[in-house]
């Protein structure tokens, strides 16, 4: 019975397979909408997704590992995601990233309650770094100043 | 009588808080009409606000909402020449010496306005191409001599063809929008600026090969772009530009498909896997994708870009393409000039314009005001380019001569206070971090390699480690199954070769 149950646990998981036809093929599409509606990808969703798409859990797994967007922990409740590739770097995204690192007490990639520094490689904003994107605004030629502002703007209207 | 003024609404430009601007205009100046346009791509001008003019449309930027109340208090709605402002767009050096074939409504047009996009030339060749056969239409582009601008600059011709002498009950058409390379943005642009080319250059290429379905595969750190192209596919289909099949059914089904931050999905196997919805790990070739691809159906993957330009060749002609650029290199190309460079921007221009053109004469030096100490070209697997070697032609071959790729068009510069050596080391560790894992000298390779530069660098036996790094490096060049691994030599090698001394510097100084 309880593997019955099982299959079911995650209603909202099971309504986003099934607007996407139960395809195994758009398991991206699905990780990436439940994702969206939980925050991140808990075991119950997977559990749900896989029975689904009828597909074993440890290729869901191999999936969901694969890409480094999908996340299997909660989040904070901010996350800042700081371009580190060359253009940016060769514009002082690495100092940005230092002093983000000391403003708010954590590391890059580090789990955080409060804010997360999340490594990206390229938001598209070469020619404006350092670039950054919370949510999904993107920022350019942003200094610790412009980052400590926007990070406070975007948290108040959140709030 | 109303004034026009464009405020772009390209992520670039948003990225300088054009919506601020667009806001402030609005409370300004209430009569005016605000169109949002793309970027015109001079991007350190963002975001570079327009008012139509008698002479034209004059440009201001970059503006901040700070400084609107005293520019519209000054007569920026006439257009006049205050200090923000740089006269008619059109004359501006940097746009005037463009040859923009691809990006000619980027920057120019409400990028969702479809009427704005038949009054400026599109659906023009999408019509020609519909009173062509399939074969007709596979030999213009043939004849336009248009390579891949992916980064492998494949004829496209010759891969049509392919697709196209295959009988199969389904084809598929993929559109590669993953732009991973650092130093790249114009498949954005062009996909948030003018996305109505990208799908009339895919409409068109479907009708090529016989695709009835076509993907396109957009990375998830564009969420702005795939705002706009999901209204565009919309509104495309809305006004039947489609197609149907003599059953009432679409003729071509065009689908948005968001990657999930893997670098390495960009490659064209690892893309396909993907789009199945498993890991992207890359294939081994044969067979290619033009015979057996997507659901083991031909496919064709081609770059945005390399779509995007299809358009303009149905419609002015083969020829009229191939009469720019130069030897094997033809048409144009979307150069993207980036890091610390002071006019960081868009700049289309026939091939074989020189590097030094594009740095000092568009890019105008650095940002810093630092000397240029080296450029990466072709993104992160391309090599580093010293100032000695800025002489060299933009072309495929005439770069590959000198040790340097095209990839996708990017140039990122760096100034003379980089360490070259830091830069190898972040080179083997993107390759650590986005390797898809599939083969050994990749997957091990780099990190082996991040871990001996890093002992180079703190001066631990160093003529050993260079050997190590060295054989390291033949490996994974002759050994990877893909461009990833096998590349990744490419930028570590050209630092090592040409600045020793930031790899041994003061380390080996100490030893010595
Ligand atoms: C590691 C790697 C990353 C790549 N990334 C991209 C990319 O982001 N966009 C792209 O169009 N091609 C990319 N390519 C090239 C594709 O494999 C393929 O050649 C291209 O999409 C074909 O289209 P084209 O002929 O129009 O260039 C990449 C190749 C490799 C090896
Ligand atoms: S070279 Fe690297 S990225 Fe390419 S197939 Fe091998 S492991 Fe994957
Ligand atoms: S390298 Fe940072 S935005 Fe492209």
């Amino acid at each position: 019975m309880a593997t019955l149950l099982n299959t079911i646990e995650d209603a909202q998981a099971r309504e986003i397979c099934r607007d996407h036809g139960d395809r195994p093929q758009e398991l991206l599409e699905i990780l990436h909408g439940v994702q969206a509606a939980h925050g991140h990808l808990t075991d119950a969703a997977l559990r749900t997704i896989a029975y689904s798409l009828n597909i074993s859990r440890a290729e869901i797994h191999g999936v969901v590992s694969f890409y480094h967007d999908y996340k299997r922990e909660k989040g904070a409740m901010q996350t800042i995601k700081i371009c580190r590739a060359e253009a940016c770097q060769a514009v002082g995204a690495n100092d940005l990233i230092a002093g983000a690192e000391r403003h708010f007490k954590t590391k890059l990639d580090e789990k955080s309650v409060a804010v997360k520094l999340e490594a990206t490689y390229c938001l598209g904003n070469c020619a404006l770094g350092p670039a950054i994107m919370i949510d999904e605004d993107l920022y350019g030629r942003v200094d610790l100043d412009r980052l400590k502002a926007i990070s406070a703007a975007h948290k108040e209207q959140s709030s | 009588m109303s004034v026009t003024i464009y405020v772009p609404c390209d992520a670039a430009a948003l990225s300088m808080g054009a919506n601020d601007v667009a806001n402030a205009i609005a409370k300004a100046a209430p009569d005016a009409t605000i169109i949002r346009n793309g970027s015109r791509g001079m991007l350190w001008l963002e975001p570079l606000v327009e008012v139509e003019t008698d002479k034209g449309r004059v440009a201001y930027g970059p503006v901040t909402a700070g400084d609107v109340q005293g520019l519209v208090g000054g007569g920026m709605l006439e257009g006049k020449d205050l200090p923000l402002c740089h006269g008619p767009t059109e004359e501006m050096p940097y746009l005037a010496n463009q040859e923009r074939l691809t990006f000619a409504r980027v920057g120019v047009t409400d990028p969702l306005c479809l009427k704005a996009y038949e009054a400026n030339g599109g659906l023009v060749g999408l019509g020609k191409a519909l009173k062509m056969d399939a074969q007709a239409i596979v030999d213009q582009v043939k004849e336009s001599g248009l390579r891949g601008r992916g980064g492998a600059g494949f004829p496209t011709g010759i891969k049509w063809h392919t697709a196209l002498a295959q009988e199969a009950d389904q084809k598929y058409l993929c559109c590669n929008a993953d732009e991973g390379d650092s130093g790249t943005f114009a498949d954005r642009m062009l996909m948030e600026g003018d996305p109505y080319a990208l799908i009339e250059g895919m409409v068109i290429a479907s009708l090529a090969i016989g695709a009835s379905i076509g993907y396109i595969y957009l990375r998830s750190e564009y969420p702005h772009a795939a705002t706009t192209l999901r209204q565009a596919i919309k509104n495309w289909e809305d006004a039947g530009f489609f197609g149907w099949n003599d059953d009432g059914s679409p003729r071509f089904k065009l689908h948005l498909r968001m990657g999930a931050g893997a670098y390495i999905c960009g490659e064209e196997s690892s893309m396909l896997e993907s789009l199945e919805g498993k890991r992207g790990e890359v294939k081994v070739k044969p067979p290619i994708p033009a015979i057996s691809g997507l659901f083991d159906k031909p496919t064709i993957v081609n770059n945005v870009l390399t779509l995007a330009a299809v358009p303009y060749i149905l419609s002015e002609g083969a020829k009229a393409y191939a009469d720019f650029g130069q030897g094997r290199s033809l048409g144009t190309q979307p150069f993207q000039l980036a890091g610390d460079i002071a006019c960081g921007g868009l700049v289309e221009k026939a091939f074989g314009v020189s590097m030094y053109e594009l740095l000092y004469d568009f890019g105008g030096g650095t940002r810093s005001g630092r000397d240029i100490k080296a450029v990466q070209a072709g993104g992160p697997l391309g090599s580093f380019v010293a100032a000695s070697e800025f002489d060299m032609d933009m072309g495929y071959e005439s770069m590959a001569q000198r040790g340097a790729m095209m990839g996708h068009g990017g140039l990122v510069v760096f100034n003379d206070a980089t360490n070259m050596g830091e830069m190898a080391r972040y080179a083997m560790e993107f390759c650590e971090i986005e390797s898809c894992g599939k083969c050994t000298p990749c997957r091990i390779g780099a990190v082996r390699g991040k871990e001996t530069i890093e002992k180079i660098m703190r001066g631990e036996e160093q003529s050993k480690n260079v050997e190590v790094l060295e054989d390291l490096c033949d490996l994974m060049e002759t050994a990877s199954l893909c461009a990833m691994g096998g590349l990744t030599p490419m930028p570590v090698r050209s630092a090592l070769k040409q600045f020793p001394a930031d790899f041994m510097g003061t380390a080996k100084a100490a030893a010595e």
